[in-house]
């Protein structure tokens, strides 16, 4: 595998998530002019921020004229979650330099992760498609990317008259299913997915999406509490 | 300006997350147990946004036939787990949100 098609890799990974991602784009543009937010600094968000939720709950606060810090703190809880992709991603980015980690540090988004972890964990390591592994990430990542900004732009551009109730959000979740399902080869790796689900449907109304990160860390340890057994 | 100033702040504070444990790598001797824990990183985090998608309808767990979500999560859950295919699921998942909305 070379890094054209590593990278062609993640970037067709990444795009039945964008059928899902680019209504939630349009939205998030309508959401940030109706909070008073000017259409450079709506847009600029999505590069300097580039988080979904993150981006939609900070337009809502400064709507409503919520206190910076208090903001700046809310946005960080919401994205807690991505510093479990940081470690997961980080063994193979190890030998990387460091304009690379950077670059995929900030392209690091639920989507970006879920194109690519499946096809990262595959690649051995030491092997020789290790070394381009980190462009199927850089594919995934960038194609998110695109995405998103387009998706802001109509939103902000266009505005209420595109039509966002299509339920083609739907796609986000199916992804995630197709992404999850083969992964589950183990009893460990069921009770992972059986904790991390049971204990964000219970905590779901914990604020700034706090629920998300500690069912992830319930899933994480159900795993490994789990007996191994030999296969 | 204030905006312009949060909107930085808020990004550094996202960048950092998403950087740590990527920057960190090579210069701390994890634990094992932490090593271990990462392998179910994929599993638990996507089933953590997932199920709440497809159990909840406005905040409540909804099982009956008004959440066509569930059903058509549950559609997509068994192609997924029988084919390994993405697009089979997602197609399949949709023609049967699609089917069940009308209905």
């Amino acid at each position: 595998m070379n890094r054209t098609q590593a990278f062609s890799l993640g970037l067709r990974s990444v795009m039945p998530m964008l059928l899902g991602v680019a209504p939630f784009g349009v939205i998030y543009g309508v959401v940030a002019l109706q909070s008073g937010i000017p259409a450079l600094a709506a847009m600029a968000m999505s590069s300097i921020v580039f988080a979904g939720s993150a981006q939609f709950l900070l337009a809502q606060l400064v709507g409503a004229g919520a206190p910076l810090l208090l903001t700046a703190g809310a946005v960080g809880l919401v994205n807690l979650r991505h510093a479990l992709y940081s470690a997961s991603v980080a063994p193979v980015l190890a030998r990387l330099p460091l304009r690379w980690k950077i670059l995929l540090a900030y392209l690091l988004t639920d989507e970006a992760y879920a194109a690519a972890i499946p096809h990262l964990m595959a690649v051995k390591p030491d092997s020789p498609q290790s070394a381009q592994a980190h462009w199927i990430l850089f594919g995934s990542g960038f194609g998110l990317w695109a995405g998103w900004q387009l998706a802001t732009l109509a939103g902000v551009l266009i505005g209420a008259q595109l039509p966002a109730n299509l339920g083609l959000e739907f796609a986000l979740p199916l992804t995630f299913i197709a992404i999850v399902v083969p992964m589950i080869d183990s009893r460990a790796r069921f009770m992972a997915a059986l904790a991390a689900g049971a204990v964000a449907v219970v905590l779901t109304a914990m604020p700034y999406k706090v629920g998300l990160f500690m069912a992830a860390l319930a899933g994480l340890v159900a795993g490994v509490a789990m007996p191994r057994r030999a296969k | 300006m204030n905006l312009w100033w949060l909107m930085l702040a808020c990004g550094v504070i996202t960048f950092g997350i998403r950087y740590s444990f990527i920057a960190a790598e090579g210069h701390y001797q994890p634990p094992t147990w932490f090593r271990r824990l990462l392998p179910f990183v994929p599993i638990a985090a996507l089933t953590a946004l997932t199920a709440p998608e497809l159990l909840l309808v406005h905040g409540e767990i909804v099982l009956g036939g008004s959440n066509p979500r569930l059903w058509a999560g549950l559609v997509a859950i068994i192609v997924a787990a029988l084919w390994r295919n993405t697009l089979l699921t997602i197609g399949c998942g949709f023609l049967a949100l699609f089917l069940l909305q009308r209905s």
